[in-house]
């Protein structure tokens, strides 16, 4: 064994052991911030094993989008609205979490025995590393056009769904004529519309 | 790949020479760049330190550091050691461990982005395709660390600071990451290398800065928002938030922020260097020179001079810009959070699109000049 696979071998191992252990922890623990945390180090690690595969472009990508843009935005989502409230306990809870756990283990040997069962057609073809970035663009202008821009369109969508329900000005927080029951309000001051608002300050004037 | 020196060839040689197998011989090499890199690193927050509190001093027309070493030159290390031997006291209420790992996590991405930073053709530590595009993806994992010890801290203030420091950075990172892309347009490589020989050639008049006005200033602002400097230092700003979130940091998990957000501001200065200022090129070509007075480019004493002259080329270029960083400092007022995200949404981003249109439109029409 040369250096090199020597050093593949045990970082392939830690990254492994850190993309499972992080990735249990994002599902097992209590503390939905340490949930969010973990989930940046599985991104993290998982990252890594795109580096094992010479895929350095995509490693970067890995980072940038899910490491510092989601993670950071699930953790400011988190800090923006967490706040501490004892949690009534559940009489049965427990019914819940063994039918959960059940699914999840269905699941899991499903996808492992497909995994195991499919003929994969492994390409003999030496990776293209660092012309991995070319190939990629290439294939974003070309044949993977229309779900490129269609990726981008969902983006799209996303934004603007995402400012007309931060301006508060079309939909407001709480239907006419209906009180909304206390169980569904989140835990922060109720607002005025942004058209309420507008106008009281315009008659001001 | 010829010019220049190979120190990683003739090191490998000369330990095969003794005996010793070629394998050995490399992981003997391995080490030896990253190591000099981490302490060329360190040293530059000594200087950087001594360079603020002297610049600052010249600005408010006081004398500044005078008593520890030659001209105040060792107060930065008396305040290292002042900081090691300082009590590290983890607040009663804090998260313990979340209190530890902020800091580290902030400091961990900024030294691992000195791999991409070129001081010669050779001389840097790899060489990687994706080069410039891994630094935006390191700088983009430093908000996680203030998040982590904004919250950790248990404190509103800390909190606050940290949610502000995140906000900030994702927001300059995109017209900083345009305005990586506009170069990268011109140099047809996202590696630090190439980009900077795109540049050379034609000495200081081929320099990405004539080519890309618009761009430099949009990458330097850009970046002295992502290191927390004046005008943009609103995570920390005393006099709304104590300190942010490092409120309730002592001793050396302070020091880390200290030493991250020093380095960072180094290593932006580098980078701007890199993309806009020529890198290791000097003003006037040196190969040039060379040609003009008849030596060969690959005369040894010829090569050593042009070696030692880059790394003297970049560390000059970027101490400059350093300078002005710390001259804004200085004369500048703190800008509102609102007024900060309006400027990065509102204008560095629409500026930033319109760059990379224009130069994209310029490499059509004129693939001489950029790049083809």
């Amino acid at each position: 064994m040369t250096l090199a696979e020597g050093v593949q071998l045990v970082a392939f191992g830690i990254l492994v052991a850190m993309t499972l252990g992080g990735a249990l922890g994002v599902v097992l623990l209590d503390n939905i911030v340490y949930s969010a945390f973990l989930l940046g180090g599985v991104f993290t690690s998982m990252s890594g094993l795109y580096i094992l595969l010479n895929a350095g472009f995509v490693a970067a990508a890995q980072v940038l989008v899910y490491v510092g843009a989601v993670s950071v935005l699930i953790l400011f989502g988190i800090m923006l609205v967490n706040k501490e409230q004892p949690f009534t306990p559940m009489k049965q809870a427990w019914v819940g979490k063994v039918a959960t756990g059940g699914v999840c283990v269905g699941l899991f040997a499903l996808l492992t025995a497909s995994t195991l069962n499919t003929p994969w057609a492994i390409s003999t073809e030496v990776p293209s590393g660092e012309m991995a970035t070319v190939a990629i663009g290439i294939h974003f202008f070309t044949d993977y056009l229309l779900p490129f821009e269609l990726a981008s369109v969902l983006l799209l969508i996303a934004l603007i769904g995402a400012i007309v329900l931060a301006r508060r000005e079309f939909i407001p927080d709480v239907a006419p004529g209906e009180a909304e029951s206390e169980a569904l309000q989140l835990p922060e001051r109720p607002r005025e519309l942004v058209s309420s608002v507008s106008s009281v300050s315009d008659t001001d004037s | 790949m010829t010019q220049g020196i190979d120190l990683q060839g003739s090191f490998v040689n000369a330990l095969v020479d003794l005996g010793l197998p070629a394998g050995a011989a490399k992981a003997l090499w391995l080490p030896l760049p990253m190591v000099v890199i981490l302490i060329g690193a360190t040293v530059s927050i000594f200087v950087t330190v001594w360079l603020e509190r002297k610049i600052s001093a010249a600005a408010q027309q006081r004398i500044g550091p005078e008593f520890a070493g030659p001209l105040g030159t060792l107060q930065a290390a008396a305040d290292g050691i002042k900081l090691i031997f300082k009590e590290d006291i983890t607040p009663a209420k804090a998260d313990p461990i979340l209190f530890t790992l902020g800091p580290a996590i902030v400091v961990i991405p900024v030294f691992l982005s000195y791999l991409i930073v070129p001081f010669g053709q050779n001389l840097v530590i790899t060489d990687i395709g994706v080069g410039i595009f891994l630094w935006i993806a390191l700088s983009s994992i430093a908000p996680i660390g203030l998040l982590m010890s904004g919250y950790s801290s248990n404190n509103k203030y800390s909190l606050l600071g940290g949610l502000r420091a995140a906000a900030q950075s994702i927001s300059y990172e995109i017209p900083m990451a345009l305005a990586v892309l506009a170069v990268v347009l011109m140099s047809n490589s996202l590696s630090t290398i190439d980009i900077v020989n795109q540049q050379s050639g034609y000495g200081i008049l081929g320099w990405n800065i004539w080519r890309q006005p618009a761009g430099f200033l949009i990458f330097w602002i850009a970046a002295l928002a992502e290191c927390e400097r004046l005008p943009f230092d609103l995570p920390e700003a005393e006099e709304e938030l104590v300190a942010g979130y490092q409120t309730e940091y002592t001793g050396m998990k302070f020091g880390l922020f200290y030493v991250g957000s020093y380095v960072n501001l180094v290593l932006s200065a580098l980078i701007v260097s890199i993309l806009y200022l020529g890198g290791w090129e000097s003003p006037i070509s040196v190969s040039w020179l060379a040609s003009l007075i008849g030596v060969s480019e690959t005369t040894p004493w010829l090569q050593v001079i042009t070696a030692s002259l880059g790394i003297m080329m970049t560390l000059f270029k970027a101490y400059a810009l350093v300078f002005i960083a710390v001259l804004l400092r200085w004369t500048m007022p703190r800008i509102r959070i609102d007024q900060l995200l309006d400027f990065g949404w509102k204008f560095l981003l629409p500026v930033s699109l319109v760059n990379l249109l224009l130069t994209a439109a310029l490499k059509l029409a004129f693939p001489v000049a950029f790049g083809g």
